[in-house]
């Protein structure tokens, strides 16, 4: 196991930020903390990195205390915060240089861990930080973080406010890192990540509500969903709420998600229903469950 | 060590490239001297004054017809009491008072001394001083006529100064603004850099690494000792030939105080980031909580024996208080080490002092 | 029937110095619609919408909004647009009766007519109970949903919304949605812009900028029949790939 959590609570003066939060992540996983805004993403990534005390609870990291070995921890892990926007004033190269003397080693040396990524962002080295598009901060971001070859890498939001792109190469640059055999503990509030990950705990209101592969927690959910589109879609909205049976409604890309409170759920009824209420090229098929739809449901 | 120098190399990157910190850190002082410097002017015309004239004979009517026929000064009325000093003053249309002693042409004979004595109001220090230094002047210049006559005799004049008695003068402003400026650009910058690395999420990163808490101080502080020292320098080389300000005593032992003092105004910049989290609250707290005190309670401006007892108790733990009275000493009175290791003690406590607490006070934690 | 067009851009550009953020961009948005505006970062979108609601001076070409030209027209433009981005929406400092306030003076609206807006929009929201609490103390979602409303306050006929959703939670997200079509339904133009490409599929028509211009307008569905994939994920990283 790379990180034991065990019964993690935390709290800001009244204000409960993670309660009784148990997981374990094991080695070479990529584990995903998937959640809103405001869930206690943020706080696990900080009492873990130790820079936090929990209230209650113990963790470990790489068989480190988070508390008692903090710095043997501190000197073994890497750590990419959530805002975090490197020195906007110094070059590409400056950055780089300074993260790998603050870890006592240099760019040469750990090279060809940084390189697939180091290459894309190599043609802009002397510019300053600042002037650099989201997507390649955050390349270079995670270089910095990198650059001495962490076992564990711990990502709070890489990917929060990027574009679709720069989010997939992301991804791919994360793959082939957890091919490197590093554990890599990752948050987003992007539901559509949460299947790149081996396993993913979907977190809201500091509470771990469901800890499992992807597939597995789209697999067990006990519930049939179903694409309906027609051509008015506000109303399709409205006139599904107003349906007898309806267990809920919610718009999901082209479609509109529909579940029954029914076992036996007639797809006629609902077809005649919407036809009755005038609706138009009325398509309605079986969805495929994705962690959004376990997630909306909990 | 290499990260520790790696560190250092970081930290100048940002002040180079901040070309406004870097203006306002070089500029500051050379306006903050110029401004002071000519501020305070060293001419005065047609200054109302009184004459109390104790003994009124021939020798005080000659003075005071020379007086008279001076620009620089225009007889207001004459007094007849010295209660009516303070009244005149405090009516506000004359700045002096000249008295002269009873039986004046008398003891001027028999003695061969006789007494003239200056009453300014102090309230504006500059003119005060110049009243002064010009009735010692035109004084000299009628005892150079009497001269002829009698070599002997000599009329002394008295410089008595109302509400600030503890004269402020060019010489006092130096001290004061390379005090200020030291203050300033130390903590202020450093507890500024210092809280930008928390805002920008930089500082999480610093402390999920390696590097110590302490290498981390020494680091951010380090560069603006150095650039605290260039500006020590350039407010003394300004004062020197601009302003004629004299540095009697020992180059280097003003400018181990200066280090001295910039040190433990880090460290006080140092205390301050601990308990900011913001670039604003850092600022803040410096103007409010570092330059005030400065400003009012160090003796720069407002002299420490004129203030209420709290206040001069309070006085005695503010640093700059004691690093003017050790600047004042060497740079006017050339004294070395021996006259002033009391004061040096108490700064070299003050530093220690400070250092420890914000090292202690510097968090290894987020919280 | 002609569509009313509420927003006209022809030849649209826009330089600092030697780089063009963006070139020479052309489209219409019609009345009522929920119009999807995206882009990679650093495509020129942020540019583009800053031009169209009057803030920044188009290099050339020519923009009308609300039937206002957004170079001298551009307090015209202002009064009749309402806008809200991700990072600045409301003062946290403030209550949400006070913000309302605030920001109902700020467009002029009357005493009584911010008495009863008030009174309508936390009902709606469903806010009556806190109404006196810091903004700064609501979940994200919440202060979204609020803002949104405020930037309706004046009854703008178009809405520029920047990354209204950005880290909020799935539901919260729908039912901002939900709040974007009834608000469409009534009559205001939506301009929208997002990084979740499931909302793209909301629109009633989407543009895609790359590398500062538009190489993509159309509706979710031909867009999708266009480049031949299932969804909007698909043909954004198609036609961005192209350029690299």
């Amino acid at each position: 196991m790379s990180i034991i959590v065990q019964n993690i609570s935390k709290s800001y003066k009244t204000k409960k930020a993670v309660e009784n939060v148990s997981f374990e992540v094991k080695k070479g996983e990529i584990f995903g903390l998937i959640g809103p805004d405001g869930a206690g993403k943020t706080t696990l990534f900080r009492i873990l990195t130790t820079l936090l005390k929990a209230n209650e609870g113990n963790a470990s990291v790489l068989g480190f205390d988070v508390i008692k070995d903090y710095k043997s921890i501190r000197s073994s892990v890497g750590y990419m915060p959530g805002k975090f926007s490197l020195y906007q004033d110094l070059t590409v190269e400056e950055n780089l240089t300074f993260f790998a003397t603050l870890f006592g080693t240099s760019i040469e040396e750990n090279y060809d861990l940084i390189k697939e990524i180091y290459i894309q962002i190599e043609p802009f080295k002397k510019r300053r930080a600042g002037a650099l598009s989201g997507g390649m901060k955050q390349k270079l971001a995670l270089c910095c973080a990198l650059i001495h070859a962490p076992k564990v890498l711990f990502l709070d939001e890489p990917t929060t406010g990027v574009d679709p792109i720069s989010r997939k190469e992301f991804w791919e640059m994360l793959k082939r890192l957890q091919q490197k055999g590093i554990t890599i503990l990752v948050s987003t509030p992007y539901m559509d990540e949460a299947s790149l990950c081996d396993r993913i705990a979907l977190i809201q209101n500091g509470l771990l509500l469901k800890i499992d592969s992807p597939e597995n927690i789209t697999k067990n959910y006990d519930k049939v969903i179903y694409d309906v589109s027609t051509k008015n879609r506000h109303k399709l909205i409205h006139d599904l709420k107003n349906y007898p049976s309806q267990y809920s409604v919610y718009t999901f890309g082209e479609y509109i998600h529909y579940i029954d409170k029914q076992m036996k759920f007639n797809l006629e009824e609902l077809l005649q229903y919407l036809k009755d209420k005038n609706h138009t090229e009325i398509e309605i098929k079986t969805a495929i469950v994705t962690i959004e739809d376990v997630f909306m449901d909990l | 060590m290499k990260r520790f120098i790696g560190f250092i190399r970081k930290e100048f990157y940002h002040i180079f490239r901040d070309k406004r910190s870097l203006f306002i850190l070089f500029g500051m002082p050379i306006a903050q001297i110029l401004l002071f410097g000519f501020a305070i002017t060293n001419e005065i015309n047609n200054v109302d004054i009184a004459i109390l004239d104790h003994s009124n004979d021939v020798e005080t009517q000659k003075i005071i017809n020379k007086i008279k026929s001076s620009p620089y000064f225009k007889i207001e009325n004459q007094i007849h009491n010295e209660k009516d000093i303070e009244a005149e003053f405090k009516k506000g249309k004359i700045k002096a008072v000249l008295i002269f002693e009873p039986n004046f042409s008398k003891n001027l004979v028999t003695k061969k001394v006789a007494t003239l004595q200056t009453v300014t109001d102090a309230t504006e220090p500059n003119v005060a001083s110049t009243i002064a230094n010009y009735t010692t002047a035109l004084i000299q210049n009628y005892q150079l006529q009497k001269k002829q006559y009698n070599n002997q005799i000599k009329v002394q004049v008295q410089s008595r100064m109302f509400y600030n008695p503890e004269l402020k003068s060019v010489f006092n402003f130096v001290p004061g603004v390379m005090t200020i400026i030291l203050m300033l650009v130390s903590a202020m910058m450093t507890s500024i850099s210092i809280t930008r690395e928390k805002e920008l999420g930089t500082m999480e990163i610093l402390l999920v690494s390696p590097i110590k808490p302490f290498q981390v101080i020494i680091g951010k502080v380090f560069p603006y000792i150095f650039l605290s020292i260039i500006n020590a320098i350039i407010i003394l080389i300004l004062g020197f030939f601009v302003f004629g300000m004299p540095i009697n005593g020992s180059l280097f032992l003003l400018l181990f105080e200066s280090i001295l003092f910039i040190i433990s105004a880090l460290s006080l910049g140092i205390l301050i980031s601990t308990i900011s989290d913001s670039q604003q609250t850092a600022m803040m707290l410096s103007l409010m909580g570092l330059m005030l005190p400065v400003i009012l309670l160090s003796g720069f401006i407002f002299p420490i024996k004129s203030m209420p007892i709290p206040m001069q108790l309070i006085s005695n733990i503010i640093p700059a208080k004691w690093f003017i009275i050790i600047i004042k000493a060497i740079m006017l009175k050339g004294v070395s080490i021996q006259y002033i290791w009391k004061e040096t003690l108490i700064l070299i406590g003050m530093t220690v002092f400070f250092i420890t607490l914000s090292i202690k006070k510097y968090k290894i934690r987020l919280e | 029937m002609e569509k009313e067009k509420i927003i006209a851009v022809q030849n649209l550009t826009k330089k600092f110095g030697d780089f063009t953020a963006v070139k020479n961009i052309s489209f219409d948005v019609y009345k009522g619609e929920i119009f999807g505006f995206l882009g990679a970062n650093g495509a020129g979108k942020t540019t583009a919408m800053k031009m169209l609601i009057g803030i920044s001076n188009p290099t050339s070409g020519k923009a009308t909004v609300a039937g206002f030209d957004v170079k001298e027209k551009a307090e015209m433009v202002k009064k009749n647009i309402g806008y809200m981005s991700q990072k600045f929406s409301l003062y946290d400092d403030l209550t949400i009766k006070e913000n309302i306030q605030f920001f109902g003076g700020i467009y002029g609206l009357s005493r009584t007519e911010i008495k009863s807006k008030t009174e309508s929009l936390v009902k709606e929201l469903q806010l009556e109970t806190i109404i006196n609490s810091l903004v700064g103390s609501l979940p994200l979602g919440w202060k979204q949903k609020l803002s949104f409303s405020v930037a309706l306050l004046h009854e703008p006929k178009i809405v520029f919304l920047d990354e209204p959703t950005g880290g909020v939670d799935p539901i919260t997200r729908r039912q901002f949605w939900e709040m974007i079509y009834s608000q469409a339904y009534k009559g205001t133009t939506i301009f929208v812009t997002t990084h979740y490409m499931d909302e793209a599929e909301y629109c009633d028509r989407v543009s895609i900028m790359v590398d500062g211009k538009i190489e993509a307008l159309d509706t979710p569905k031909n867009l999708k029949k266009h480049f031949k994939v299932d969804s909007m994920n698909e043909v954004f990283l198609k036609l961005a790939r192209n350029v690299e």
